[in-house]
């Protein structure tokens, strides 16, 4: 990532995670690591975010929810996943109500490893999100420019 | 009387980390009840026991909650040490003590800061947060993580914490103790923080105990009970009396837990200085556990009780985890009858809800 | 040292006088720390703690419970029991009646029904 040309806004959501990684989330956005200074700020408003960072797996319950809040989202849309159990389920798999990761219901574009996932692997799937949010907007900027098409891409 | 309607709580909101879903039963601008719905996080956990053996269980119990982390894996490892009738050498009891204290004060600040971040003082919550991680530097010190440890087992601890340092944990909290001396000046004394919590969310000391709540929410009710009295671990060895407020209200539950970190930190401190010489961090366990207890432990958001039962196989029949935010949810239902619709993100949090543990 | 609490105390009691020992137990002032159910030995049974918050004991109250018997809520008496109550219907299948806020097997709203109960033994 060359440069930063956009502030993409950033909704957390917890699906099914034990805290452990929430609070790693929250602690990226305080001062000591301020993952605010790559430009993104935290939203809690769907409509108006462009990052979705989701931690924890997905159960029966919030299936709904997650997919309903990433359908609220505007095109272009990036999700990143935080922690294994947002990755594949993770020590809960084998529990009668986890379904898996985040992407058994929407696409997840990258995922952050670990068991609570450290600050700094979060910012840096965050810095992965920003740039590829840019590449993302330019590229839906150009389909709209060309012809209005530019709903068709990125799902 | 007004029009009654219903506005959905959650489970996504600004004030909430964490998913959890009320049902607000509202009549103008007040709420006359409050049905909670749970299961947003619920997956499962207690099922595993099935699936993994006892020994390894210690680590899906600590993850019941990343906040809490090292005392469910403690209350856990605990319970089955009693179950089996294991006696745990003294210098781990000295260590889980130590840690248990750490990850209060990690806890309570988190907390405040959630509830400074909740009546909108945006600045207090960076402060507490700031602070705060200097505790998570100390515990990832000592243990290798930030929210999961990982260094309990049925029958000791695995790491020990050699003295130098011990030495550079007591840097820690004395450092901690006065950055938080000057935060809680705000905190506690503010003009716009008193108007905001006093007198506001009043749970009496007869509902309290009617309702079935733990901890500081209890606590602040001005019940004095306090589940380190029991005398588990190196409680026994330290000096302290729980702290209790008779005001009953938001600014009390405030109180208390600003307190409790005070509490916590001289708890860790005479930890340290009565620090048993032996070194033996663990005692073999070889047997497979049958029986079965019940052991409670106070954690940062009060009592949680912790079942266990063996069959004499390595898997056990049955774990069961109460944790406090169960207990504390009923007492939260009721402080919500009557609140003010704009006051309900801020009750919420005054009782510390730890939704994924609440759920597991 | 000296301030030791007293050990748990686990009485086994019938499903008949389940409500009176609840009242006695209420009336003594205790708190009820826990309910939970357990399966063991193709039985479901029941155990509910109450806590002493002045000496810190522990006395739990145990039922062994028949077939699909049926159990009734202690709601009636401890009104904050409910969701206790409503776990144990719907994770272990146990029959209670007239439970004061009763999610009909919606609290966690799982898919599966009864997880908790070993498998080939859920009721029809």
């Amino acid at each position: 990532m060359a440069k930063v040309s956009r502030s993409p806004w950033l909704l957390h959501y917890d699906g099914s995670s034990c805290n452990g990684c929430d609070i790693e989330v929250l602690a990226c956005l305080t001062p000591v690591y301020d993952a605010e200074r790559l430009g993104i700020i935290n939203t809690g408003d769907p409509m108006q975010a462009d990052i979705f960072l989701i931690t924890g797996g997905i159960n029966t319950q919030n299936q709904a929810v997650v997919k309903q809040l990433y359908d609220q989202m505007p095109r272009p849309k990036v999700v990143v996943a935080v922690g294994v159990c947002a990755c594949t389920g993770g020590i809960f798999k084998e529990c009668y109500n986890i379904l898996g990761g985040a992407d058994t219901v929407i696409p997840v574009d990258i995922y952050v490893p670990g068991c609570a996932a450290r600050p700094q692997a979060i910012i840096d799937g965050i810095v992965k999100a920003v740039a590829l949010f840019q590449q993302r907007s330019e590229e839906h900027d150009r389909l709209v420019k060309e012809g209005g098409k530019g709903a068709a891409v990125n799902g | 009387m007004g029009k009654r309607s219903v506005i959905p709580f959650g489970p996504q909101h600004p004030v909430l980390p964490e998913p959890i879903h009320l049902d607000l039963v509202v009549e103008d601008e007040k709420v006359v009840e409050a049905i909670p719905s749970v299961g947003f996080v619920h997956r499962g956990l207690e099922s595993l026991v099935t699936k993994k053996d006892f020994n390894t269980m210690a680590y899906v119990a600590e993850r019941t909650c990343g906040i809490c982390s090292f005392m469910h894996g403690m209350g856990y490892c605990e319970c089955v040490e009693n179950m089996m009738g294991v006696e745990v050498p003294i210098r781990a009891k000295f260590l889980r003590t130590i840690w248990s204290e750490m990850s209060r004060v990690h806890s309570h600040l988190l907390w405040l800061g959630l509830l400074a971040d909740g009546f909108g003082h945006e600045n207090l919550f960076y402060q507490c947060w700031r602070i705060r991680e200097r505790i998570l530097d100390m515990l990832e010190m000592t243990t290798g993580g930030r929210c999961i440890f990982s260094v309990n087992q049925v029958g000791g601890v695995l790491k020990d914490i050699p003295d130098d340092m011990l030495k550079s944990i007591e840097e820690a909290i004395t450092d901690i103790e006065a950055e938080l001396k000057v935060v809680q000046k705000t905190l506690l004394y503010d003009y716009t923080v008193k108007s905001r919590l006093c007198g506001v969310g009043i749970l009496t000391k007869e509902q309290a105990h009617d309702l079935g709540t733990v901890g500081p929410f209890m606590r602040a009710s001005g019940i004095k009970s306090d589940m380190r009295l029991r005398g588990y671990d190196a409680y026994p060895y330290l000096d302290f009396e729980p702290i209790t407020s008779d005001d009953c209200d938001c600014y009390a539950r405030c109180d208390v837990r600003t307190r409790e970190i005070f509490q916590a930190i001289d708890l860790i401190r005479q930890a340290i200085a009565k620090m048993p010489s032996e070194t033996d961090l663990a005692v073999q366990v070889k047997d497979k556990p049958s029986g079965e207890y019940f052991m409670r432990v106070e954690q940062p958001r009060g009592e949680a009780v912790y079942y266990t039962k063996g069959n004499g196989s390595m898997f056990l029949d049955r774990m069961r985890i109460r944790t406090p935010t169960f207990a504390n949810l009923p007492g939260l239902c009721e402080t919500l009858k009557g609140a003010d619709l704009a006051d309900v993100g801020l009750l919420v949090i005054t009782i510390d809800p730890c939704v994924s543990c609440t759920e597991r | 040292m000296d301030n030791k609490c007293p050990e748990n105390v686990l009485e086994v009691i019938q499903t008949s006088e389940l409500l009176v020992k609840v009242m006695e137990k209420k009336k003594q002032g205790l708190r009820l720390a826990q309910a939970c159910a357990a399966v063991t030995e193709g039985h479901t049974q029941l155990s509910y703690s109450f806590a002493n918050d002045e000496d810190f004991g522990l006395t739990t109250l145990r039922i062994v419970l028949e077939d699909n018997e049926e159990v009734p809520s202690i709601t009636e008496i401890i009104p904050y029991a409910f969701f206790y109550e409503n776990e144990m219907k719907e994770l272990f299948g146990v029959n209670i009646k007239m439970i004061n806020l009763d999610y009909n097997n919606k609290l966690y709203r799982i898919e599966e029904d009864t997880p908790f109960l070993p498998k080939g033994k859920e009721e029809a």
